[in-house]
């Protein structure tokens, strides 16, 4: 039942991509709607859709941090420790 | 009242003990029956704090039994994860896995309940112990070799602590197991906390847990993942509460294990690094120290248990049905694992702290605390690292098991199937909890150990906030994810300096050591045993000849005197003798008067 709901959707996946940069459109709009007032430093009061940017920035650099620390020389081949 | 005390400890050992005892259709049921007789006995005890099972052993006085609310909500989350994981593994027959994770389940009671030193340690040992034959229990080599690795590193982290409380003890003659002095640290607090820090696997002392973890057998896992670790904070926040050090080590423990996660192709690993990633949260809320924080600390641990052994229940049941655990041989598996895909992908958006999820309702709670307190840095990062976690967790790995392309052999693919129902039924109870919790907010929060301070996840702001940065999150992964595709190699971590430290050990003593050894028997037999042989050689002919020579010509002599004085004085004419004999008495006498 599930198998066949993701079957369905990945059919239609350029409906879906769409529903959802839709839906990221309304969070964005929503976080100005929102009351700052909990908010902790100037920034996220200012730059409207801070948390967006932010989370968006986190993805990128956890991202390009962990390939370019892998391909530093941290990760190597998988017999590396055996005699 | 000492009357009503049963540890929740000894019903776990006894029942360890007698498992052997239970076969066939009796197995089942007594597996079930111990660990929820442990639960009810841990929930009768919440309603009975106090001091419990004073014992006194020569010098000193054992507290087995401190009952209060910061025991009891780590109690509590053991003894249910104790049920969760057994019945888990219940359709398994080797009962020395059984007995083991049940002692380890013990260990782990044991040490929450302790309010001395002297008991920690005892249990502390016996969790250190117990879970290495759960990696034992694998029976593989790379499984035998990381169960060394975990004891040889726990041992020593047990020594340090020894060293730290005995230090401790020999300087203030106190034992009790409470909050350090933090702020006028000295050696002793420092030990104790390493000793502590070990197991909470915090850098640069954390590379026994993706090590281990990936080893060990399918439920070890499901165990290993929940018991140490969170012991482990549940003892920092007893004793290092408010130790600014571990501000600095949680963040750098967040950030590190996420990196780390991220890199990873081997799914246990990943999920290895991911705990670290999160006991950082858990870290960096013990150094903050104030009672937000540190409720934030403990309900963070009561998620991370269920969420965790949720996704370690998983990986597990992936593990078992096909053998494999790397992303790099496995994907597409949401036709032949739809069970597995639901739990896994509610124990990744619990991690990841979806709303109306666990991790929601805990991991905000570690992040405001370090807002209050004007840590900035430490909020943000920690809020970072929650994108870094749902990419990790709530995104990368379903994806790749479940939805990417599928690695998986023809032999793989035939194998892959949902587990079996005592499996499906742990996970149920896994995911409802995990979806409860961040429903259901009295549930967990009216256990948490302060109740001084209030604390409500649910508000616009924070929706918003947390709700922004998931999908943003999931947008960056889908324009980026083909920089993070699994690929089959290992990353390197601090373990290479003590993997590699015991190979250039083992370098000089087979190469240099041997070399010398050898020299030197040789040169023994070259040179030593001649010296030797001449040596013996001389004393002999010495002690022939000499000594030989000497006595036996004194001999010799003595008989040939004795002859001639026989020969001479003794011819047996009486006159001769009398003659001689009053000579000899005149020559006395005459002497005698003279003198």
């Amino acid at each position: 039942m599930i198998a066949n709901l993701i079957d369905y959707l990945s059919d239609r996946l350029p409906i879906v991509t769409k529903v959802c940069y839709v839906a990221m459109a309304f969070i964005v709009f929503w976080s100005m709607s929102v009351d700052t007032s909990h908010a902790h430093t100037w920034a996220e009061k200012m730059i409207p859709g801070f948390w967006s940017l932010f989370g968006l920035g986190s993805c990128a650099v956890v991202i390009m941090v962990a390939r370019w620390y892998g391909r530093s020389g941290v990760q190597t081949r998988e017999d590396y420790y055996d005699n | 009242m000492t009357i009503s005390f049963m540890h929740p400890a000894l019903i776990m050992i006894v029942g360890a003990l007698l498992l052997p005892l239970f076969r066939g259709p009796f197995r089942k049921p007594y597996m079930i029956l111990i660990p929820v007789l442990t639960f009810i006995d841990v929930l009768y005890l919440s309603g009975h704090p106090g001091t419990y099972g004073v014992v006194q052993f020569m010098d000193w006085e054992l507290t087995f039994g401190r009952v209060d609310r910061l025991s009891m909500i780590f109690a509590f989350i053991m003894s249910l994860m104790a049920i969760i994981g057994t019945i888990y593994g219940m359709h398994v027959e080797d009962e020395y896995q059984h007995m083991a994770s049940w002692f380890y389940v013990a260990g782990s009671l044991g040490a929450i309940f302790a309010a001395d030193y002297i008991t920690l340690f005892l249990f502390w040992e016996m969790m250190a112990f117990a879970s290495t034959f759960l990696i034992f229990a694998k029976r593989d080599k790379a499984a035998l070799e990381a169960g060394y690795r975990y004891i040889l590193i726990h041992t020593f982290g047990g020594v340090i602590l020894l060293l730290g409380f005995v230090l401790r003890y020999q300087a203030t003659g106190d034992l009790s197991f409470d909050l350090l002095n933090v702020k006028n640290p000295e050696l002793y607090t420092w030990l104790i906390m390493i000793g502590l820090m070990l197991n909470a696997a915090v850098p640069p002392l954390h590379s026994w847990l993706p090590d281990a973890y990936s080893k060990a057998t399918a439920i070890g896992a499901v165990f290993m993942c929940a018991f140490t670790t969170k012991t482990a904070v549940y003892t920092l926040i007893r004793s290092c509460a408010g130790f600014e050090v571990l501000i600095y080590l949680g963040i750098i423990m967040a950030v590190y294990g996420i990196i780390y996660a991220i890199m990873e192709n081997d799914i246990r690993k990943l999920l290895g690094w991911e705990i670290i990633s999160q006991v950082g949260y858990m870290v960096t809320a013990v150094g903050i120290g104030t009672t937000l924080a540190l409720n934030g600390a403990s309900a963070h641990a009561f998620a991370h248990i269920l969420y965790k052994g949720l996704l370690f229940m998983g990986a597990g049941a992936i593990l078992t049905a096909t053998g494999k655990q790397k992303l790099t041989d496995l994907g597409g598996l949401y036709k032949k694992m739809p069970g597995t895909m639901i739990f896994m992908l509610i124990g990744g958006l619990a991690v990841s702290g979806l709303p109306l999820m666990s991790g929601f309702v805990s991991k905000s709670m570690i992040i405001t605390a370090a807002f209050n307190e004007h840590l900035l840095w430490a909020g943000f990062a920690l809020t970072f690292v929650s994108a870094g976690t749902f990419l990790a967790a709530g995104l990368r790995l379903p994806y790749l098991l479940f939805f990417s392309k599928n690695n998986c052999s023809d032999e793989t693919w035939a194998k892959a199937k949902d587990p079996s129902w005592n499996m499906q039924l742990a996970m149920t109870i896994g995911g409802f909890l995990c979806i409860f919790i961040g429903c259901y907010l009295p549930f967990l929060y009216n256990m948490l150990p302060y109740t001084d301070v209030t604390y409500h996840p649910y508000n616009a702001y924070h929706l918003s906030e947390t709700i922004q940065i998931m999908a943003f999150t999931a947008f960056g992964f889908f324009m980026l994810r083909k920089y993070i595709m699994p690929v089959n190699k290992i990353s390197l971590d601090l373990d290479w300096f003590y993997r590699m430290g015991g190979r250039a050990f083992l370098w000089i003593v087979t190469n240099p050591l041997q070399y010398f050894d050898t020299a030197l028997s040789k040169f023994y037999k070259v040179v030593g045993i001649s010296v030797l042989m001449e040596t013996s050689k001389f004393w002999s002919w010495f002690d022939w000849n000499g000594i030989d020579g000497v006595v036996d010509g004194s001999a010799r002599c003595v008989r040939a005197i004795g002859r001639r004085v026989t020969i001479v004085l003794q011819r047996g004419q009486i006159q001769q003798t009398i003659c001689y004999t009053i000579s000899f008495a005149a020559v006395l006498l005459v002497a005698y008067v003279w003198l």
